[in-house]
C-alpha cells in the first residue's frame, strides 16, 4: 500500500484558466495499492480539479501536445514522462504554450 | 535519477531541447538560447549599427523574451541598436487592456521607452465596437488587417528603421503549412523569409529574430527567467483555421519534434514555377498603403464600418471598389449582401 502523498500543483500560461484561473494547487492524493505515477495524476486531475473544457487540457493518457510539463523544474521529458513516480512534496507545473501574445 | 547536462556534464539537466535532443541544464540552455538567436541576427544581417528598431511588443510570451533578449544581445554583442517597445491596443476590454499593463511593466523592468498605438485614434474604431457591429464570425479579419497596418503607422511615428516581432518557428511553420491549406502561392513564397523588404514609403521593414527558436523553449525560456508576461485568451473567437493547424502540428511535434524545423526548411526552399499568376503590388489609391487593389484592406474593412456594411471587406467584392472609390451608390441587392452580421 502507498501511502497519501501531498503535492503541489502549479498551471500556467493559460492553463489556469481550465481550473477556475487558480495557479497554484496544494493537494493530497489518497492511499492506494500502486505507488501514485503521471499517468494516473492525469486522471485525478481531470476527475478532481479540471473545471472545463478537458479536451484543452487532456488528449488519450497524456497532456494535450503544447502544455509542458516540468516535474520538480525539470522537464518531464527527462523524468519518465508518464511513467514517473511521484513523491511525497514533489512539485507539477503545467504550462500552456497555446496561447497566443 | 536526475539526468546531468549534456553540455557542462556538471549540473542537473532541466530541459530536453526539441531541435537537437541534447539535455541541458539552466545555466547552459540560457547561453544555447541567446547564443542561436545572436547567430540568426548575425548570419542574416538583420540589423546595422546605429539603427532605431522598434520592438512589437504584445505582453504575451514571444513578444516578452523577445524584447528581453534584444535588449541582452544588444548589450553583450554592441549591435549599437537604439531598441524602444511599440504595442498596438485594439481596444479589447478584459484583454488587450490587461496585457497592456504587463507591456507597462516590461518598460520598466528592460528600460525600453513605450509607444501605444490604438485602433480607435487611427480607425476611428474598437475592437469591442467593431465586434459589435460585425458580430464573432469575421472580426479576426478586421482585427489583423488593422494590426499589421497599426504596426506600420506606429513604426513611422517613431521613425524606427525597423520592427521586429516575436514570431517563432511554430508560428512560421504553421503558417507555411496555412499557406498550402489555402493554395496561397504569394504569401507561401515570402511567409519564411527572415525579413521583409522594404516595400514603399507606408511600410517598414520587418524581421523575425526568434524564427528558429521552438515554442517549448520560448516557454521554458520565460519559466526558468521568471519573465513576466501575460497568457490569456482573447475574449473574441480563436482563428479556428489557424486553430486546426496549430493543433495538427503539435501532435506532429509531439511524435517528432524535428516537424517544425522540417516544415520551415521545406518553405524556405519551395521555388515557384515561373508563369505562376501573383498579385502586382501597388499602392491604395487612398491611404498610400501597399495593396495589390485599388483599395488596401484597411480601407476596404473601414469604408464598409463606415457604412454599415461590414461585410465588404469579407470575401470577394473587388468589382464594387471603384464604386465606393468614386462614392456612387450601392444597389439595393448589394446593400443587402453586405449588411447582413454573423453572431
Amino acid at each position: 500500500m502507498a501511502a497519501p502523498i501531498a503535492i503541489q500543483l502549479e498551471f500556467g500560461g493559460g492553463a489556469e484558466l481550465l481550473f477556475d484561473g487558480l495557479k497554484k494547487h496544494h493537494v493530497t492524493l489518497p492511499t492506494q495499492t500502486e505507488p501514485w505515477d503521471v499517468k494516473q495524476l492525469l486522471v485525478w486531475i481531470q476527475r478532481n480539479l479540471l473545471k472545463e473544457r478537458p479536451e484543452l487540457f487532456v488528449q488519450g493518457d497524456s497532456v494535450r501536445p503544447g502544455i509542458l510539463v516540468l516535474i520538480n523544474d525539470a522537464d518531464w521529458e527527462l523524468m519518465g514522462e508518464l511513467d514517473y513516480q511521484l513523491q511525497d512534496h514533489d512539485n507539477v507545473v503545467f504550462i500552456s504554450t497555446l496561447h497566443g501574445g | 535519477m536526475p539526468v546531468l547536462c549534456s553540455c557542462c556534464a556538471e549540473k542537473r539537466a532541466v530541459l530536453k531541447r526539441p531541435k537537437t535532443g541534447h539535455s541541458l541544464c539552466k545555466e547552459c540552455f540560457f547561453c544555447a538560447f541567446e547564443e542561436e538567436v545572436n547567430q540568426t541576427i548575425v548570419s542574416a544581417k538583420l540589423f546595422k549599427p546605429g539603427e532605431r528598431v522598434g520592438i512589437a511588443a504584445s505582453g504575451g510570451k514571444d513578444s516578452t523574451v523577445l524584447a528581453h533578449v534584444m535588449k541582452l544581445l544588444n548589450e553583450r554583442y554592441n549591435y549599437g541598436l537604439e531598441l524602444m517597445l511599440l504595442s498596438v491596443d485594439e481596444g479589447i476590454t478584459g484583454y488587450r487592456d490587461d496585457s497592456l499593463e504587463t507591456v507597462k511593466r516590461n518598460e520598466q523592468q528592460y528600460e525600453l521607452p513605450l509607444t501605444i498605438v490604438s485602433y480607435e485614434e487611427l480607425y476611428g474604431w474598437t475592437m469591442d465596437a467593431i465586434v459589435k457591429q460585425v458580430g464573432l464570425k469575421n472580426n479576426c479579419t478586421f482585427c489583423g488587417v488593422f494590426r499589421r497596418q497599426a504596426l506600420d503607422r506606429g513604426a513611422i511615428m517613431l521613425k524606427v528603421d525597423k520592427i521586429c516581432t516575436g514570431h517563432n518557428a511554430d508560428d512560421v511553420a504553421e503558417t507555411v503549412l496555412m499557406n498550402v491549406l489555402r493554395g496561397d502561392i504569394a504569401r507561401l513564397r515570402r511567409c519564411t523569409a527572415i525579413s521583409t523588404a522594404s516595400e514603399g514609403e507606408a511600410v517598414v521593414p520587418r524581421c523575425k529574430p526568434l524564427k528558429y527558436a521552438y515554442e517549448k523553449e520560448i516557454v521554458l525560456y520565460a519559466y526558468f527567467k521568471k519573465l513576466d508576461y501575460f497568457s490569456t485568451e482573447c475574449i473574441y473567437s480563436p482563428n479556428a483555421y489557424r486553430g486546426y493547424a496549430r493543433t495538427f502540428l503539435k501532435d506532429l511535434e509531439s511524435v517528432r519534434s524535428s516537424s517544425i524545423i522540417d516544415i520551415i526548411h521545406s518553405g524556405e526552399n519551395l521555388s515557384v514555377r515561373e508563369g505562376v499568376k501573383m498579385p502586382v503590388q501597388g499602392t491604395c489609391n487612398r491611404c498610400g498603403y501597399i495593396s495589390s487593389q485599388t483599395l488596401c484592406k484597411s480601407c476596404v474593412l473601414l469604408e464598409g464600418l463606415n457604412r454599415g456594411l461590414p461585410k465588404l471587406g469579407i470575401g470577394k467584392h473587388n468589382r464594387l471598389h471603384h464604386k465606393i472609390l468614386s462614392r456612387q451608390p450601392l444597389s439595393e441587392k448589394e446593400e443587402r449582401k453586405l449588411k447582413s452580421a454573423e453572431f
